[in-house]
């Protein structure tokens, strides 16, 4: 056995169209450009983070601005943010003892000791896993309910869509709906955040009198108070956008949560 | 040593990369609405073709023939990634506007092109010459047309307002059909001729002559 360098110069020394040559090649080219790609992945992930962060906090303050009259009750109540409190999805009621702050929903989900997996039949909005507690956000006056914004997720296109759903007092109408995180493809699925689309969400009412989750995205025009077009080209974003609403109104998401508060449990 | 700055001066006019040799024209289309992003998507592509030239003329004597298009791709493409990575680090906002543009430029004919021709042949130092100045080169394009289009569409240069448009009570209507993608068209043809009307010599030779033919009665 040569030792390892004059074996290189060996390497080195092999014509062009010998196979070993070939792929040793391929292999080293490979090798060393994964390891430039995933070393730059891994040192600027902080950096990228901390941007995704901002910019999910300006899409919340951007989706607060949309609704009218909201700021200046935040105002008169000297408040800039909504009051963030963690929930118990199973229960339905707070959890104390948790730092709201610091406590990442979306991370939450992958770990096997604060998630639970859904059953797939229950599934409807992709995800696999869904975490014991959720952070939602709160606005009330004088003990009374104003509004309530719950982030969700489901599985678009091609990517895992994260959203904010704000619902008026009532629990039903939505106030508003914002995307804070999605990946779809570019000029089809992407429009997903266009303020357009997302401007026909207000005033969408999510269930019907009797409780059942009736809000839906319908291809062709939408009719009736409980249905939203479906963006052209994009259905299966469209879809999946239903899809998770529809998924974390019902029993796997906040259902309880929001039949405590309907009971008067603020 | 010297003889070595013309890799770098000849791309820039003469033997222009957009204008000479039409490469690189989708991306130039597609990024040059406003001069912020003509600039980042230059500095991207410029870094890419530099670090990319660099590495595949180190390696040039030692890359088989019948694998060599697979290990430039491989190689230009994770250059792209750092870049893109680097811009989404550091440049946030302009990465989100450039949105899939600077992962097309592994798709970039400029790019392969130059390591083709050139850096698979020379030693490093001319073949990073030579990628500097094809992307300076590319840079100019970019930068004229960003500059015209972001001006004339909108009425402002970088973001700040240079022409007052009418709806902001100034007296200049902006010309919308510059911030579409025809318009892209339309002003590199213009300095595409204005180039070969200064340098004859570029004017490409007809490839066939119509001949005089005499009709038989």
């Amino acid at each position: 056995m040569t030792d390892p360098l004059s074996a290189w110069r060996g390497f080195l020394d092999r014509p062009n169209d010998d196979r070993v040559k070939i792929f040793g090649v391929a292999l080293l080219v490979a090798l060393a450009s994964s390891v430039l790609v995933s070393t730059s992945s891994v040192l600027l992930k902080p950096y990228q983070e901390a941007h995704l962060e901002a910019e999910r906090a300006a899409r919340m303050a951007a989706m607060i601005d949309t609704l009218p009259g909201l700021r200046d009750v935040m105002a008169e109540l000297g408040v800039d943010r909504l009051e963030t409190r963690l929930v118990d999805l199973g229960t339905g009621a707070y959890v104390t003892g948790i730092e709201p702050e610091g406590y990442d929903f979306a991370a939450a989900a992958a770990d096997p000791d604060l998630s639970v997996a859904i059953p797939p039949d229950q599934d409807i909005a992709r995800l696999g896993r869904r975490a014991h507690v959720a952070p939602v956000h709160i606005l009330e006056r004088d003990g009374a309910l104003l509004l309530v914004v719950l982030p969700v997720a489901g599985r678009g296109y091609q990517s895992t869509i994260r959203a904010m759903l704000a619902l008026n007092a009532d629990l039903t109408t939505v106030a508003a709906l914002a995307i804070t995180e999605q990946a779809e493809t570019p000029g089809l699925g992407e429009r997903v955040e266009d303020p357009d689309w997302l401007a026909l969400w207000p005033g969408k009412e999510v269930m019907d009198d009797s409780g059942r989750i009736m809000i839906s995205v319908v291809r062709g025009p939408a009719s009736g108070p409980h249905e939203v077009d479906a963006i052209s080209g994009a259905t299966v974003t469209s879809n999946g956008v239903g899809d998770m609403l529809r998924f974390w109104l019902g029993d796997w998401g906040y259902r309880s949560f929001l039949d405590r508060l309907r009971a008067g449990g603020l | 040593m010297a003889s070595h700055w013309r890799h770098l001066v000849t791309p820039l006019i003469a033997g222009n990369p957009v204008t000479l040799q039409i490469l690189g024209i989708c991306s130039a289309l597609a990024v040059t609405t406003s001069l912020q992003t003509a600039l980042v998507m230059s500095a991207a592509l410029t870094g890419v073709l530099v670090m990319s030239s660099a590495a595949i003329s180190l390696i040039r004597h030692h890359i088989p023939n019948v694998i060599r298009l697979i290990v430039q791709i491989v190689i230009i493409a994770s250059m792209v990634v750092v870049i893109d990575e680097l811009l989404q680090a550091f440049a946030f906002a302009v990465s989100r506007q450039l949105s899939i543009f600077v992962g097309l430029i592994v798709t970039n004919c400029l790019v392969l092109g130059r390591a083709e021709a050139f850096a698979m042949r020379n030693p490093v130092w001319p073949s990073m010459l030579d990628g500097l100045g094809n992307g300076l080169g590319y840079s100019l394009v970019l930068v004229i047309v960003g500059s015209l289009r972001e001006l004339f569409g909108q009425g402002t240069l970088l973001g700040v307002t240079v022409l007052k448009p009418v709806a902001e009570g100034g007296w200049f209507e902006p010309f919308g059909l510059m911030q579409l993608a025809p318009s892209g068209f339309f002003v590199i043809a213009a300095l595409i001729w204005i180039i070969r009307a200064v340098r004859v010599e570029q004017v490409e030779r007809a490839e066939h002559k119509v001949l005089r033919t005499r009709v038989p009665r």
